[in-house]
C-alpha cells in the first residue's frame, strides 16, 4: 500500500510528474454530462422500485413546547394509507450524522424547533400520503421558547475544542490601546439556506437484514454510519447509494431525516419506501447557515501595518446540536498583526439546527473582514489593495508555521490589472451614468484546505483500459471527470478508456465532498494507486521505475514501446491508493486563495443594485480540470452576490417559524442577477497540500465575493452598510440628491 | 387519460391531485422532468406543452388530455443530443445537473418564443424582431433556478444556438 506518510519533503516526485497523457487540467466536457442533460441521470428518487409505497414527513407547527397527543385516525382512513409511524423511538426530529449521538436528534415528543419531524403517513400514492399527513391531528402543549437570541449577549464561550478554537496572540487590549489607529465596527449577517435544487429525497428498501438506502447525500461512509446509528443497527447492513446528487452545499454532509423515516416505513410495512422532504420542510428539517453577529477590531502603526486583529463573533446554534458556525476560520491566517483576539460564542435558541453550508466561517466571517479591510483602508487613506499588501504575512501570523503555496499578491496584482482597478475613483458616489451611481470593490478570497484520509482502487484490466472505485460522489463538482483525468494521467491512457464508478459505500472510503478537500483527497488516492501499477508494469518491462513512460496505451521503457495489453499478458493488475494527512500537513498553513473584484451600478433614485460584471483570480494549487474549476469558482462567486444582495432567511420572532421557507420568498440568485463573470488561475502544484497537488476548489468563490459586491456599493453610492444583506431599503436614506 | 409524450401515445389512470410533473415521473417513468420545489418557484420541472414551456408541477394532469407534451427525453438522447443539450455540455451549462432539463426544455420553448417576436420586461420595443441579447438570455430564463449558478454558461450555450438558429 503506497503511504502520502513516507514521502512528505516538497521535492518528491509524484506519478503525475512524471506523466506525459496531458488530459490532466485540460478544461474536458463533463463526462457524466450527456446523461445529465438527457434527463438519463436517475437521482435517488428516481430509481425504480416494484411495490414502492410513498412516505410524506409529519412536522411541529410550534416552535417550542409538547406534543400532547396524536390522532392518526383520520389519517389512517384516507383510501391508499398504509401506515402511521408516529412512535418509533427511533424517528428523528431532523438530519442525523456519524459525528454526534443519536440523542442530538431523537427528541420525542419534546419540540425544540419549529418544523420538527413527529412522524410519516405511507401510502400507495404520493397523493394518499400527502393527504394522510395533513389528517394527523396533533395536540400541543405549546412553550415559551426563545427564537430571537440576542447575539450582542450570548450564552457560552465557545472551547479549544471546537473545529476552530478561539485563538487569543500577545496582549490584544495593549496593542489596541496603544495603537495610532483603530478601526472598531460591527456587522451582522443572516441565515443562508443551503437550498440544493435536489429536495433531500431517499428511496429505502429491505434485502433481508441488509438495507439498502438510495438517497442524495455527500458522503457514502458517513452516511452509512449515521443510518446505522439512527436506525440502532450494525453498519454491515447498510449500504448507501448515490451517484448522482442534485447539489449538497453542505446541506447533505448529514444524513436527511426523510432517509430514516423510510428505512423504518419499509422495514414495517415490508415493501420499498420512498419519502421526499417538501422545499418548505427542507427549510425547517436541513440545517442552515446560522445568523452572526460579528466584531472587527483593526489597530494599525502610522504606516498602516496591523499591530492588532480582533475578530468576535456571535452565533447561533439549538441545543443538543455540537456544531458551532467557525466564524473567524478565514480570519486566522490571512493577515498580519502580531496582537490577536479571534474568537466565535454561541447562543442557544429554539431554531432548526444550524450546520455547515457551503464556505463555512468564510463565507459569513469574510462578508465582515473583507469590508471592514475596505472601510479601515479608507479611513487610513490606503488603497485597499495597498493596504492588503502591507499585511501580507511571510508566515502564519497566529502560528508562525510556514504557508504552502500562497499566491494571494499575484491574484490582486493581476485581477487589478485585467480589471482596470487604477479606473476606480477612490471617493465614493462620484461616478455617476444617468440615472445609476457606478462603483468598484475588491475583497480577498480564503478557504483552509484539507487532506483528509481516503482510499481508491485502481485496476487496469486485461483489454488495457482502467477502473476506478471509490465511494466518492459527484454533487455537480466534476468528480466523474476529474477521476478519470488522473487516472488517464498517470496511467497514459486515452480519456474513452478510463471508467469511474463512485456513490456506492460498498466501494473504498473516502473522504465524500465537503470541505472542499474531496478532490484533492481522492485524486490523491487514485494517483497513488496508479503509482503502484505503474511499479508494477516498470517490473513487467524489466526497467527501472524512472525509466518507465506510460503514453496511449503503451509502456516506454529501455528503447521498447509495448502496449500495455502485451505487457500485461491477459492478467490485469490493480491497487488500493491510500491518501491522508502526513507530518508535512501539520507541519505547514495549506489555504487556497483568491482576488475578487465587482463592479455595480446602484440607482440613484431606487436604491436598486446591479453588478455589472465581475472578476476572481485564484491560486488553487493544481487545476485538475480548468472548466469544472471556472465553473464551481464561478457557481461561488454568484453565491456571494446572492449572500450580499438577496438571500435572508428570516425567523419570525413570535413563532419560531421561518417567513421565507421557499424559492418564493428566498431569494437565491437567478439569472437575471448574474453578470458576466471572468474567473483566472495563478497555477502553481502544491506538492505540500496532496499528492495531486491540488488544494480546494468548491467553496473559495464564495468566500468573499459578496464583500467585493459590498465594497463596490460604497464605492457608488458613499452609503456603507453593515446589516447584511444590502438591501435597498438600507441604501436609499443615504443616495446622494437625484 | 390520453396523452402524446415525446411522440408517443399513453393512456393512465390519474388521480385527480397527480399533476402533470408527477404523471412523468411516478407513472410513466420519464423521471427527467426535475421535482425542485413543487410550488413553480424553481422551473427544474418545466416542459413543453403544446409547444409552450410550463411548468409541469403547477398544471394537474387531468387538465392535458389529448395534449402534446415534450420532455427532455423528447429532445435527444446521449447518442443524438438536440443542439441545446450539446451547447450545455460544451459550455458546462451544469454542475449538479438538477436543474438541467427544465433549462434546456425552458430555453426551448424561449427560443421560439424570442423566434415570434414576444417581448421581455427588457426589450426595448414591444414590436419587431427580438434581438436575443444576453440581458435577454437572461431576463427570459429567469424563471429556472441554477443553485450551482451556471448562469453565464447556461447564456453562453443558449447564445450558441440561438445564433445558430437566426
Amino acid at each position: 500500500m503506497a503511504d502520502q506518510e513516507q514521502r512528505p519533503t516538497r521535492d518528491r516526485l509524484t506519478v503525475l510528474d512524471r506523466a506525459v497523457q496531458h488530459v490532466l487540467g485540460k478544461g474536458v466536457d463533463r463526462t457524466d454530462g450527456p446523461a445529465k442533460v438527457t434527463g438519463e441521470a436517475r437521482y435517488a428518487f428516481e430509481v425504480p422500485a416494484d411495490d414502492a409505497l410513498y412516505g410524506c414527513l409529519v412536522t411541529a407547527t410550534i416552535g417550542a413546547g409538547r406534543v400532547e397527543a396524536m390522532d392518526c385516525k383520520a389519517a389512517e382512513a384516507v383510501p391508499g394509507v398504509v401506515a402511521v409511524i408516529t412512535d418509533d423511538p427511533r424517528l428523528p426530529a431532523d438530519m442525523v450524522t456519524s459525528m454526534q449521538a443519536p440523542d442530538a436528534w431523537r427528541l420525542g415528543h419534546d419540540i425544540h424547533f419549529f418544523g420538527q419531524a413527529l412522524g410519516v403517513v405511507v401510502a400507495e400514492s404520493w397523493e394518499a400520503a400527502r393527504e394522510g399527513a395533513a389528517r394527523v391531528a396533533v395536540r400541543y402543549a405549546v412553550g415559551e421558547g426563545r427564537f430571537d437570541p440576542d447575539l450582542a449577549a450570548p450564552d457560552e464561550e465557545v472551547p479549544a475544542t471546537a473545529f476552530v478554537p478561539p485563538i487569543h496572540k500577545d496582549d490584544f487590549d495593549d496593542a489596541w490601546l496603544n495603537a495610532e489607529f483603530q478601526y472598531d465596527e460591527t456587522f451582522s449577517t443572516p441565515i443562508h439556506f443551503p437550498a440544493a435544487m435536489e429536495p433531500h429525497a431517499t428511496l429505502a428498501v429491505w434485502d433481508g437484514d441488509a438495507l439498502t438506502v438510495h438517497s442524495s447525500l455527500q458522503s457514502m461512509a458517513g452516511s452509512a454510519k449515521a443510518i446505522a446509528s439512527a436506525l440502532d443497527i450494525d453498519v454491515e447492513r447498510v449500504r448507501t447509494l448515490s451517484p448522482f446528487v442534485g447539489g449538497g452545499f453542505g446541506g447533505k454532509t448529514s444524513v436527511g431525516s426523510e432517509a430514516i423515516y423510510a428505512a423504518i416505513a419499509a422495514r414495517e410495512t415490508g415493501r420499498p419506501v420512498k419519502v421526499i422532504q417538501s422545499r418548505r420542510q427542507i427549510a425547517y428539517g436541513v440545517h442552515h447557515r446560522p445568523a452572526t453577529r460579528q466584531r472587527v477590531r483593526i489597530a494599525t502603526d502610522r504606516n498602516g501595518r496591523i499591530v492588532a486583529l480582533g475578530h468576535n463573533n456571535a452565533t447561533v446554534q439549538r441545543d443538543g446540536r455540537n456544531f458551532v458556525e467557525p466564524v473567524h476560520f478565514g480570519t486566522i491566517h490571512l493577515y498580519g498583526g502580531a496582537a490577536r483576539s479571534l474568537t466565535t460564542s454561541l447562543s442557544r435558541a429554539n431554531h432548526p439546527t444550524s450546520g455547515a453550508v457551503r464556505s463555512p466561517g468564510e463565507a459569513s466571517g469574510t462578508m465582515a473582514l473583507e469590508v471592514a479591510m475596505d472601510e479601515a483602508a479608507e479611513r487610513l487613506g490606503l488603497d485597499p489593495i495597498e493596504f492588503r499588501r502591507r499585511n501580507e504575512p511571510q508566515v502564519s501570523p497566529t502560528n508562525g508555521k510556514p504557508f504552502g503555496t500562497r499566491k494571494l499578491l499575484q491574484c490582486y496584482d493581476e485581477g487589478a490589472s485585467a480589471f482596470g482597478w487604477n479606473r476606480r475613483n477612490p471617493n465614493p458616489g462620484q461616478q455617476r451614468e444617468g440615472d445609476w451611481l457606478i462603483g468598484m470593490g475588491m475583497a480577498a478570497a480564503v478557504r483552509g484546505n484539507f487532506t483528509v484520509e481516503a482510499r481508491a482502487t485502481v485496476r487496469l484490466e486485461t483489454d488495457g483500459s482502467a477502473t476506478v472505485e471509490t465511494d466518492m460522489t459527484d454533487i455537480g463538482t466534476g468528480t466523474y471527470t476529474i477521476l478519470m483525468q488522473i487516472v488517464a494521467e498517470a496511467l497514459g491512457l486515452p480519456a474513452e478508456q478510463v471508467k469511474v464508478v463512485i456513490g456506492d459505500s460498498d466501494l473504498p472510503a473516502s473522504a465524500g465532498s465537503g470541505g472542499s478537500f474531496g478532490a484533492g483527497s481522492s485524486t490523491s488516492a487514485a494517483a497513488l494507486a496508479c503509482e503502484q501499477i505503474a511499479q508494477t508494469i516498470a517490473a513487467k518491462m524489466g526497467a527501472a521505475r524512472e525509466n518507465l513512460t506510460l503514453q496511449d496505451g503503451h509502456a516506454i521503457a529501455e528503447n521498447r514501446r509495448v502496449p500495455l495489453t502485451e505487457i500485461l499478458g491477459g492478467e490485469a493488475v490493480e491497487a488500493e491508493g491510500h491518501a491522508k494527512a502526513g507530518d508535512h500537513t501539520s507541519a505547514h498553513v495549506s489555504s487556497s486563495y483568491g482576488a475578487h473584484f465587482a463592479e455595480v451600478a446602484v440607482n440613484a433614485v431606487t436604491g436598486e443594485v446591479r453588478v455589472r460584471r465581475m472578476l476572481g483570480v485564484f491560486d488553487v494549487g493544481r487545476v485538475l480540470n480548468r472548466k469544472t474549476a471556472r465553473s464551481q469558482l464561478l457557481g461561488g462567486m454568484v453565491w456571494g452576490i446572492g449572500s450580499m444582495l438577496h438571500e435572508d432567511a428570516i425567523i419570525d420572532k413570535r413563532t419560531g417559524q421561518f417567513v421565507n421557507p421557499d424559492f418564493g420568498e428566498y431569494h437565491v440568485a437567478a439569472h437575471a442577477d448574474a453578470p458576466p463573470i471572468e474567473v483566472r488561475f495563478i497555477e502553481e502544484i502544491d506538492d505540500l497540500a496532496n499528492e495531486a497537488g491540488a488544494k480546494g476548489v468548491g467553496e473559495l468563490g464564495n468566500s468573499g465575493a459578496g464583500a467585493a459586491v459590498a465594497n463596490a456599493i460604497y464605492n457608488a453610492t458613499g452609503v456603507r452598510v453593515r446589516d447584511f444583506p444590502v438591501t435597498l431599503d438600507k441604501l436609499l436614506a443615504g443616495l446622494p440628491p437625484v | 387519460m390520453h396523452f402524446t409524450i415525446n411522440g408517443q401515445k399513453y393512456e393512465a389512470d390519474v388521480d385527480v391531485r397527480t399533476s402533470l410533473l408527477d404523471l412523468l415521473r411516478e407513472h410513466l417513468g420519464l423521471t427527467g422532468s426535475k421535482k425542485g420545489c413543487d410550488h413553480g418557484q424553481c422551473g427544474a420541472c418545466t416542459v413543453l406543452v403544446n409547444g409552450r414551456r410550463i411548468n409541469s408541477c403547477l398544471t394537474l394532469a387531468v387538465m392535458h388530455e389529448d395534449d402534446e407534451v415534450t420532455t427532455i427525453e423528447g429532445l435527444g438522447t446521449p447518442d443524438k443530443l438536440h443542439p441545446l443539450q450539446a451547447a450545455f455540455v460544451k459550455h458546462d451549462g451544469f454542475q449538479c445537473g438538477y436543474c438541467t432539463p427544465g433549462q434546456i426544455c425552458s430555453a426551448a420553448g424561449m427560443l421560439d418564443e424570442a423566434k415570434k417576436g414576444w417581448p421581455s420586461h427588457v426589450s426595448e420595443r414591444l414590436e419587431g424582431e427580438v434581438e436575443l441579447t444576453d440581458a435577454e438570455i437572461s431576463e427570459r430564463m429567469s424563471g429556472n433556478l441554477c443553485r450551482c449558478s451556471a448562469y453565464p454558461n447556461i447564456v453562453d450555450a443558449i447564445r450558441e444556438v440561438a445564433g445558430e438558429d437566426a
